[in-house]
């Protein structure tokens, strides 16, 4: 049974990720004058083309390479005392520590909750003809499912073969893909829950989608 | 009811004449506002005879002193004139200056591109108590009085095509064609056909369009005019502007102020870069000025599109008399209607016969080759100027003999030995039998040609002990003086690709800066194409002594173009040499991106057609080789912007004659080039790693405000699109060129 209670007390006490930027190889640092409190921002544009705020230099062989950030959030004990010293690969630089935002907070949760059913190779994923009018005409939440049904025509190469559900019994509570899409192998495909866990887990969404505090 | 009328009409000139002079403090406008706002207060408590006079004593009032300001417009006033939305449109220009027209290139929003308008319209001429009415092809962009889908003229590569198209059924049907050019530069997006792509096709395709081409500029933006701009004749409304780039853009570039130029340094470009009419008919970029009334043409000013159909008119006809026979009379007549007579009272049928039609291609490359010549420096001595047109008459007439007299008897002698010779083999080969045995022609049956003992011992010993390693890589004539730096270098794909660092002597020597893990091209010196893909050491140079100049006495620029012939020791960006490509003698023309970023000026561009010229009058191949190109040199002007027209029409003079014309592409090459000479070539190659496009990713979102993705203009892009038609490795460039002389080109190449 999916304990909510703790999980979300678990969230709050930290509802962070800690980041720890690490040096790729050997060199020597250049801190560039972050302290700690700081903000950083991860990658940023588009196609994230943008890199994130830079943290620090490592020269090796002359080679001066930037570290950037690769997460938001606020640096935490920066070592200072690396300044100008040679290092080893993999030696701790700073921490950045990322809060959490609600859609991860969401997705921790239902990664934890639910069961995800993943796509066994790329293809193009479409749900067969009855539990796609289910879903047209009730929504997803009205599709129940069960080890061995039919749910899923798989089209690669104009080929088409049916894909049948493995897993516990429940209903649909997330779909993750578009029909028509190609979908890589081993992304979810859908997030099933047990039937009478699907009031609690609404829940908790709704709970963190109005009450968790986005900190940056 | 009329006074509201006439005093609406001269608020809405005074807002026009605001709108003009901008923030500028103006006594005559000062003057205008009060007296207008004065009469506005006393016209409730005037009598209507009162109110009549003292309207028409306004009217004259706006009317003496429009004229007076006049005189005062400066070169911004004109840009702001152009773009202001009660300037006349093309819309206007087909109502009133044409007696007829059916739109074909799509109808307002509902077109492939609504910014540019495609009409066939009709003009009546008389014969005596008979009317002629005369079809021609219009062709412009539109901006539409302030209407959005026309996003203000600026083409897509698609509107281009589509006028493309229609140029050529225009060439079909025989008729000329009336460009009228209303945009502030193309919309530069790359999504096929793409912008530069699209617009050197329309270039290429114009140069040799077998109908009178009669182009009218009102806002002429670099090569977005030129894709329907390459004309016979070429007529500028009085206060239109042509320009390389827009006075913002070359005062975001000079002040090094993206988006920050002061309105003070943009007043400034506008001015040094001489954009108006009357400068660009001095610079000889335009034939004739169609004046406009005070403070430009708007739709009401019917007595303009008078003017204007006149002069079209007038345009058309001395075309067609410049290479169709008409009779003295009308020839006389023709030449004279500049003065006293009306052209629609002579009567010229447009539509061209066969000699005249080719006539006219000849004439309008030679009207382009002409224009911008003295707009570089020529520091030949008066001995090598004569020497050199010596050498190229005894070249012509070497070639003549040569290719046009003897070559054609030698392969009417070959053909015949050669059908001979397979007569025989017939003979040989199906009469084998009893009748070859009776001859003596042997049984029929070939002998195996033996292989050479050399080519035997080449394939069976594939390596050579005893002379060390075979390693072929490092044996570059040029090395990269970046390869004495003792440090190591990190490949840009190291996070997607996990490239280990290269050290540099070994990326920059033996590895011709390439990555080994990703294949990567770091950018290397031209010189290292210089010497290792074309020999340059055994190379015969030639024009070196032409070099770029500052026509426009752009302030400020004679320093650093000193600079950059100091920093590179080369007068221009351009190299021009014959050499040896594995013993085939070439034309090659390279662009040179370390001087002034490879940009393209009146010195490059007259490099350029005198190497494709130099290599039509040798039956050589010409190799154009872009080692970097920002695009056209902007302090140059229209002297830059009218090379895109005049190199395309040298090269495709060149691979009409059936030479093989080829282009290479490296690190960045960008707009006007790309737009035109470079991107109509039949062949074009990329080395690995570079980038081409006709606007950077920056100039794109700051014109249109689409974002592009970061490998928007890589090469591997340009060759899906089907810009470019392969990469290569620079470490096979020589090998490639090579293969490409042996299996592409035109019918007059004589290497093969």
């Amino acid at each position: 049974m999916l304990n909510v209670k703790e999980m979300l007390e678990e969230l709050n006490a930290s509802p962070y990720e800690e980041i720890e930027i690490n040096t790729p190889h050997t060199g020597v640092v250049e801190f560039v004058g972050l302290n700690a409190g700081d903000r950083v921002t991860g990658p940023s544009g588009k196609w994230l083309e943008r890199p994130g705020t830079l943290l620090a230099h490592l020269t090796r062989e002359r080679n001066k390479k930037p570290i950037y950030a690769t997460q938001k959030g606020q640096v935490m004990d920066i070592r200072s005392e690396l300044e100008g010293k040679f290092v080893e690969a993999g030696e701790r630089l700073l921490t950045i520590r990322h809060f959490l935002s609600k859609e991860e907070v969401i997705g921790r949760i239902l990664k934890k909750a639910l069961h995800l059913f993943c796509a066994p190779e790329r293809a193009k994923y479409y749900f067969v003809p009855e539990i796609d009018a289910k879903i047209k005409a009730g929504g997803e939440q009205s599709v129940k499912v069960r080890e061995g049904l039919d749910m899923f025509i798989v089209s690669r190469m104009k080929r088409e073969t049916p894909l049948s559900y493995s897993g516990p019994e429940g209903i649909i509570y997330a779909v993750y893909f578009q029909q028509g899409d190609n979908v890589d192998g081993g992304q979810p495909l859908i997030g099933v829950c047990p039937e009478n866990q699907l009031s609690l887990i609404q829940d908790v969404v709704n709970r963190v989608q109005g009450e968790w505090e986005e900190r940056d | 009811m009329d006074i509201d009328k006439r005093t609406q009409e001269l608020a809405a000139r005074l807002t026009y004449i605001q709108d003009i002079f901008g923030q500028r403090e103006n006594s005559s406008v000062a003057l205008l506002r009060t007296r207008l706002e004065e009469f506005l207060e006393q016209a409730a408590h005037l009598g209507m005879r009162e109110l009549s006079r003292q309207v028409a004593k306004l009217e004259e009032l706006f009317s003496l002193l429009e004229g007076k300001l006049e005189v005062e417009l400066t070169p911004m006033d004109r840009v702001r004139i152009v773009r202001h939305p009660q300037r006349v449109s093309l819309k206007d220009i087909l109502e009133n200056v044409y007696d007829n027209y059916t739109e074909i290139g799509g109808q307002d929003e509902w077109s492939i591109d609504p910014g540019i308008i495609i009409a066939r319209a009709t003009i009546a001429r008389r014969m005596g108590k008979k009317t002629v009415h005369q079809s021609v092809m219009v062709i412009g962009q539109e901006k539409g009085h302030g209407q959005e889908f026309r996003n203000g003229g600026s083409i897509k590569p698609w509107g281009n095509a589509n006028a493309l198209y229609y140029m050529r059924v225009a060439e079909i049907e025989n008729i000329p064609i009336h460009s009228y050019v209303f945009t502030p530069g193309a919309f530069p997006v790359e999504d096929y056909p793409g912008a530069a792509q699209q617009i050197a096709k329309n270039l290429y395709v114009m140069a040799g369009l077998r109908v009178p081409i009669i182009s009218v500029f009102s806002e002429g933006g670099s090569g977005g005019a030129e894709a329907i701009a390459l004309a016979d004749k070429r007529l500028m409304l009085s206060h239109g502007y042509y320009s390389v780039i827009s006075p913002e853009g070359a005062a975001a570039i000079e002040g090094g102020l993206k988006g920050k130029a002061t309105p003070e340094l943009i007043a400034q470009c506008a001015e040094r870069l001489r954009i108006t009419a009357s400068d660009n008919l001095e610079l000889g970029f335009i034939d004739r000025v169609v004046q406009e009334p005070p403070l430009g043409a708007r739709p009401e000013h019917y007595d303009f599109f008078r003017k204007l159909r006149r002069e079209v008119i007038r345009a058309t006809d001395e075309v067609v008399d410049a290479v169709e026979a008409l009779g003295p009379l009308r020839g006389m007549a023709i030449r004279r209607q500049g003065k006293s007579l009306d052209p629609q009272d002579i009567f010229v049928r447009w539509s061209l016969g066969q000699s005249a039609r080719k006539k006219l291609v000849r004439r309008r490359f030679d009207k382009f080759r002409a224009m911008s010549r003295s707009a570089c420096r020529d520091n030949r001595t008066l001995g090598a100027r004569i020497y050199s047109s010596l050498e190229g008459m005894l070249w012509s007439a070497h070639s003549t003999l040569r290719h046009d007299f003897l070559a054609p008897h030698k392969r009417r002698l070959l053909r015949m030995l050669e059908a001979a010779e397979a007569e025989l083999r017939a003979l040989r080969q199906g009469v084998g039998g009893p009748l070859g045995k009776l001859l003596g022609l042997g049984d029929g049956q070939q002998r195996r040609l033996e292989v050479p003992p050399e080519a035997l011992e080449r394939l069976t010993n594939l390596s050579c002990p005893e002379e060390g390693p075979c390693r072929l890589e490092d044996s570059w004539v040029y090395v990269s003086p970046k390869s004495r730096e003792d440090r190591t270098l990190t490949c840009p794909n190291a996070p997607t690709h996990g490239c280990l660092d290269l050290w540099s002597p070994d990326l920059f020597g033996e590895f011709a800066g390439v990555c080994s893990h990703c294949g990567h091209h770091f950018s290397l010196e031209f010189q290292w194409y210089l010497y290792n893909v074309f020999d340059f050491a055994s190379a015969y140079e030639f024009n070196r002594e032409l070099e770029s100049g500052n026509p426009l006495s752009y302030e400020g620029f004679d320093l650093k173009l000193e600079q950059a012939k100091r920093k590179t020791g080369l007068g221009s960006s351009c190299i021009t040499f014959e050499t040896r490509i594995e013993g085939v003698t070439t034309v090659v023309a390279v662009l040179v991106s370390p001087f002034r970023g490879g940009t393209v000026g009146a010195a490059e561009g007259e490099k350029i057609i005198r190497a494709a010229e130099r290599a039509m009058l040798k039956r050589a191949p010409f190799i154009l080789y872009s080692h970097g190109t920002a695009g056209i040199r902007i302090q140059e002007g229209t002297c830059g912007v009218i090379q895109m027209p005049r190199v395309t029409m040298a090269v495709r003079r060149y691979i009409e004659a059936g030479g093989l014309y080829l282009v290479l592409y490296d690190t960045n090459s960008y707009a006007g080039p790309v737009a035109s000479f470079l991107g109509c070539s039949p062949y074009q190659f990329a080395v690995r790693s570079s980038n081409i496009g006709f606007a950077g990713p920056g100039v794109i979102f700051e014109t249109t405000g689409v974002e592009v993705p970061p490998k928007y203009h890589r090469a591997f892009s340009a060759l899906s699109r089907g810009h470019i038609q392969g990469i290569w490795d620079r470490r096979d460039i020589k090998k490639n060129l090579h293969q490409a002389l042996l299996t592409m080109g035109g019918k007059n190449l004589y290497y093969r």
